[in-house]
């Protein structure tokens, strides 16, 4: 997080978790800030939830709810760690999706907290790094998956991944550490993720 | 990995410059006498590197990028949730698999379509068509007055090949709506009117539901919604034809 050092001084100084970054008004941003604060965060959006969801069609729906779902609430939004903000909204969408799908009888999303690799086998059948790195991801539980996307790929800290998920920074830290544990396994099973992985 | 189980946090944060000052001189000390533990970290390394390198980000497709840049700069809306209109996507399969009657998503926040088609579904059991039966546009529209608060424009497009069956009071938003009857051959289709509450996000929409096609368009300060099983592009037509003879 890049915080100025006078962003914090314009009041609501206990406010702890979203910072002020941009030092603008201390209250809800104007509406037309929106675009300005939010479509920078588009492709960061569209890969978590393409990750969860696994189905371009289904990120395309994901995205565009969570953009709606922020716009509607941006009047609360106080400013700061507008990516956190909009990663947390991302996510609940997506899993509100699951758990809709979930209720319905499919119960081919396991939220839960272990990390089974499954199918390793098809995860070798792909072709490429990226595609085999991309398949191991995907393997993840959802949980584990979106820590590894929110960190790895997106870059956020500990503190910016524990506001996203909702989520105690210690369970951060233990769903990243299992994950990578799960990924190191199944990329070492893989002929081009280990060339890579030991050069 | 390694023996020293509690030291899997500390070489996870460590990699991730998420440790104080204190903490990594700690660790690195470890490291510098633990081979197990080198060797795991030298894996997590390898694997952040794979991970770092591997372009796994994905950008969102262009019509996308659009849309919600488009939706972005409107000001404030009463928007639809795409999420209740996922056509042939996961909503689609799951109606094919139960029914009908679950379109109600309890995830989406804006119900307004999945009331039209169950709307729509109810009008087509046995007796729930019309209130008002007749194709005579001269009584469909007085019987209106004083059941809603607005005016919709009746017109009988029997011409054009789509009849007109008659009218109905219908509950659509939280607010009675203008529900309009026509048919085309054997088919069914319900033309919902009321006032359009705010400037609508995507202003002409058309959506594809388990076999049901949706069309929604505004005229003046009307928001009408035609939906029917009959082909897309017959909606289309009656879209066309009905807009042209109110217009």
């Amino acid at each position: 997080m890049s915080s100025g050092p006078s962003d914090d001084a314009e009041g609501e100084g206990g406010r702890m978790i979203w910072r002020h970054r941009r030092g603008t008004n201390a209250g809800s941003p104007p509406l037309d800030d929106f675009s300005a604060t939010m479509l920078p965060h588009l492709d960061a959006a569209y890969t978590l939830a393409r990750y969860l969801a696994r189905d371009a069609g289904i990120a395309d729906d994901i995205v565009q709810e969570s953009f709606l779902r922020a716009k509607r609430n941006f009047a609360a939004y106080r400013g700061g760690a507008d990516k956190a903000w909009l990663m947390a909204i991302v996510r609940n969408c997506f899993f509100d999706w699951a758990r809709a799908r979930q209720r319905a009888g499919h119960d081919e999303t396991d939220p839960s907290d272990t990390v089974a690799i499954d199918d390793p086998e098809a995860i070798m059948a792909r072709n490429g790094t990226i595609a085999t790195v991309q398949a191991a991801i995907e393997a993840l539980p959802p949980l584990f998956r979106e820590a590894i996307i929110l960190r790895e790929i997106e870059g956020m800290s500990y503190q910016e991944i524990a506001q996203a998920t909702d989520t105690p920074i210690g369970t951060v830290m233990s769903r990243l550490s299992r994950a990578r544990l799960a990924l190191a396994v199944i990329l070492k099973a893989t002929p081009q993720a280990a060339d890579m992985v030991t050069q | 990995m390694t023996r020293c189980t509690d030291k899997a946090l500390l070489l996870g944060a460590l990699l991730d410059h998420e440790l104080d000052a204190a903490n990594v001189i700690e660790i690195e000390a470890h490291l510098a006498v633990c081979a197990a533990c080198a060797a795991a970290y030298a894996d997590l390394r390898a694997t952040r590197a794979l991970l770092r390198d591997a372009g796994l980000r994905i950008s969102a497709p262009a019509a996308i990028r659009a849309r919600i840049s488009d939706a972005a700069d409107t000001p404030r809306t009463r928007a639809v949730s795409p999420l209740a209109w996922m056509g042939t996507g996961a909503a689609g399969m799951l109606a094919a698999c139960l029914g009908l009657f679950v379109l109600v998503s309890p995830m989406s926040t804006s119900l307004v379509q999945d009331e039209i088609i169950a709307s729509h579904v109810r009008s087509l059991m046995p007796g729930r068509l019309i209130d008002i039966a007749t194709s005579d546009r001269h009584v469909v529209k007085p019987w209106f007055n004083g059941k809603i608060d607005f005016a919709p424009p009746v017109v009988d497009l029997k011409a054009q090949g789509f009849p007109l069956v008659g009218g109905r009071i219908d509950y659509v938003g939280g607010r009675p709506v203008a529900a309009l009857a026509y048919r085309h051959g054997r088919h069914v289709i319900n033309l919902f009117v009321r006032p359009a509450m705010e400037a609508s996000l995507w202003p002409d929409l058309e959506s594809h539901q388990i076999g049901y096609t949706l069309i929604r368009w505004r005229q003046g300060d009307l928001e009408f919604w035609s939906i029917s099983d009959i082909a897309p592009i017959d909606l289309a037509r009656f879209h066309r034809v009905f807009s042209a003879a109110t217009a």
